[in-house]
């Protein structure tokens, strides 16, 4: 759906993207994550034909954006960050315009927007002007918006930034659905990354206009544990005894001990020796897990380095 | 384009601004062309023929006349409706959500300036035939066809003239961010052009060709010339001299020699044809300024990086 290959773009001697390759499959739910500034929107106004590119080749839905944007455009759907409105037009209003300069007569537009506004939770409040929404109310116009022109790749620029946690998981259960009524490839770009993580398939990390890292969440958290396991345990009555005992047990590398609180590394998975031992020194164990690394702490650990 | 085009008219005749805008221009102008029609009445010209021109040109009573305020206060409105039309789709967000849908970047700014062109015909020529009616009221004869004709001649240029304070606004719209400093800038190229620049007109004539009482007739011709050379600059001046010379049928000439033939030969009325050709030069710098405007700020609005605003 998307194939992007060296894309470039600098403003002036600013290097916003610097070579990027991105492939978006049908139908997926793909993030493109990455700080403030690390070039997502720039990536985003591209793929658009918003912005053209310094170098590098870009294909969305099979047309060139820069060479046919109106056959890109007619196909995506775009939500930008901070997304505007004409706050003295009703809901309906807006999106009739939305509707009416994709080309969609007024009388098919009609019941569309009925039915987007109904999915997007806005029926009740269609007929009041934008102007006094709600920002989490706004963000839920601007999937309307999106959705009023049926698009086959909808781009969602920061589509939970500045909204509450709620409302948050309120967009993600639409994106959600968007792609598993419809059938939408999605593309969306965020710096929050445990909301992200619930809905992607895949995600791409951006960091200063490069791709750091792609694939499944789970890909990257087994990429990012390479070195090995981590347990994390409880135990009351720890000794300095058991944390030799431990540190003994086959295929443990490392075990910090900290209050109450074990860190284990490993090379296999140690749980039952563990729990034996810790048994048999006649202490209680309270918890023992493995870890698994959240994008959170994947993203981290790219930035820091 | 039409889509644009029918959005933003239908925004223009539903804002405040406008609104407030033209009821103060129509009540300014009905009174001044009342009152030029209150002084017809008391004392009749001897020549009927193009007496409704005069509710345009005459001034009375300490009112200037209507073709004055049109001059003066027409920029308001073309500039208010203009200024913020590029600049505030940036601020409110609106820019990138409508330029993502299918439509060509220069449909966007060509329906905003059509719009904008649109509502101000629509507003002049309601001002116009209101004038009209009144004067129909007031002098109790209908026009004929040269008035017509001449009417509809000053309703052109008055548009274009309109046009081209609507694109200067819209052109500052595109170079400013803040909507503030776009009408900020509008209204002090406004103030320039109709009355810095009518003083800066005859200071600088007096500097170049100074006159005395006792000076010789070409010295005051060349003054007269200078003084007009400078003041056509502004769009102002060429609007005024444009529909001088299509409302006043007997007006042939500029400044001074206007003046000086003016006792020599009869002050017949001429055809429109004639009349036209002698402003011809007017008509045409005013149309190809409003251009210009327009034609700057477009390629702006096109270059422009939808992220840099």
């Amino acid at each position: 759906m998307v194939e992007a290959q060296g894309l470039k773009k600098s403003y002036g001697p600013v290097q916003a993207v610097e070579g990027l390759d991105l492939r978006v499959q049908e139908g997926e739910i793909y993030g493109l994550l990455g700080p403030n500034g690390s070039g997502k929107t720039t990536t985003i106004l591209m793929l658009l034909g918003l912005t053209e590119p310094s170098a590098g080749r870009v294909q969305v839905a099979g047309f060139n954006p820069t060479r046919e944007p109106l056959k890109v455009k007619r196909v995506v759907g775009y939500l930008p960050e901070n997304v505007g409105f004409y706050d003295d037009l009703t809901a309906r209003e807006n999106l009739r315009y939305i509707a009416r300069l994709n080309g969609i007569p007024d009388r098919d537009s009609k019941k569309r927007i009925e039915e987007v506004l109904e999915q997007v939770g806005l029926s009740e409040v269609a007929d009041r002007p934008v102007g006094t929404y709600s920002r989490g109310m706004r963000q839920r116009l601007g999937i309307a918006d999106v959705l009023v022109k049926e698009p086959r790749l909808a781009i969602l620029d920061e589509p939970t930034t500045g909204i509450d946690p709620e409302g948050a998981s309120q967009i993600l259960d639409m994106i959600v659905r968007m792609r598993n009524e419809r059938g939408m490839t999605i593309l969306l770009s965020s710096h929050l990354l445990h909301q992200v993580q619930r809905v992607c398939d895949r995600v791409g990390i951006m960091h200063r206009g490069r791709l750091v890292a792609e694939g499944t969440v789970d890909e990257l958290s087994a990429r990012t544990s390479g070195e090995g396991l981590e347990f994390e345990a409880q135990v009351r009555g720890l000794s300095p005894e058991l944390v030799a005992a431990l540190k003994g047990l086959d295929g443990v590398r490392e075990v910090v001990a900290q209050g109450e609180r074990l860190r284990i590394l490993a090379e296999v998975d140690v749980r039952s020796a563990v729990a034996r031992t810790v048994l048999e020194k006649g202490a209680e164990l309270l918890e023992l897990r493995q870890r698994a690394f959240t994008l959170e702490e994947i993203y981290l650990r790219y930035f820091q380095g | 384009m039409r889509v644009v085009f029918w959005k933003e008219l239908a925004d223009y005749f539903g804002s405040k601004r406008f609104i407030i805008l033209f009821f103060l221009i129509l009540i300014v102008a009905g009174a001044s062309a009342y009152l030029a029609s209150q002084s017809l009445r008391e004392s009749p010209p001897q020549d009927t023929s193009y007496v409704y021109l005069d509710l345009f040109t005459q001034s009375s009573g300490g009112m200037p006349s209507f073709l004055s305020f049109l001059a003066f206060f027409g920029p308001l409105i073309g500039v208010l409706l203009g200024f913020d039309a590029v600049n505030s789709e940036f601020s409110r967000g609106t820019v990138s959500r409508v330029l993502a849908q299918p439509i060509y970047r220069d449909s966007w700014i060509n329906g905003k300036f059509l719009a904008g062109l649109a509502t101000l015909a629509l507003a002049l020529a309601g001002i116009i035939l209101i004038i009209f009616g009144l004067g129909l009221y007031a002098l109790g004869f209908p026009p004929d066809g040269g008035e017509l004709s001449r009417m509809f001649t000053f309703f052109v240029i008055g548009l274009i003239y309109l046009g081209f304070w609507l694109a200067l606004g819209i052109l500052f719209s595109v170079l400013f961010r803040q909507a503030a400093s776009s009408a900020l800038a509008s209204i002090a190229v406004w103030l320039f052009f109709t009355l810095f620049l009518y003083m800066a007109a005859g200071l600088i004539a007096d500097q170049v060709a100074p006159v005395s009482p006792t000076s010789p007739a070409q010295v005051w011709t060349r003054n007269e010339e200078i003084r007009d050379l400078v003041l056509r600059f502004s769009p102002v001046a060429l609007f005024e001299e444009a529909t001088s010379a299509i409302l006043i049928p007997s007006w042939r000439g500029l400044g001074l020699a206007q003046l000086l033939t003016q006792r020599d030969i009869p002050t017949n009325p001429l055809p429109l044809g004639q009349s036209l050709l002698i402003v011809w030069p007017q008509l045409v710098s005013l149309i190809a300024l409003t251009s210009v405007c327009f034609g700057i700020s477009y390629v702006i609005f096109m270059r422009r990086e939808i992220r840099s605003l």
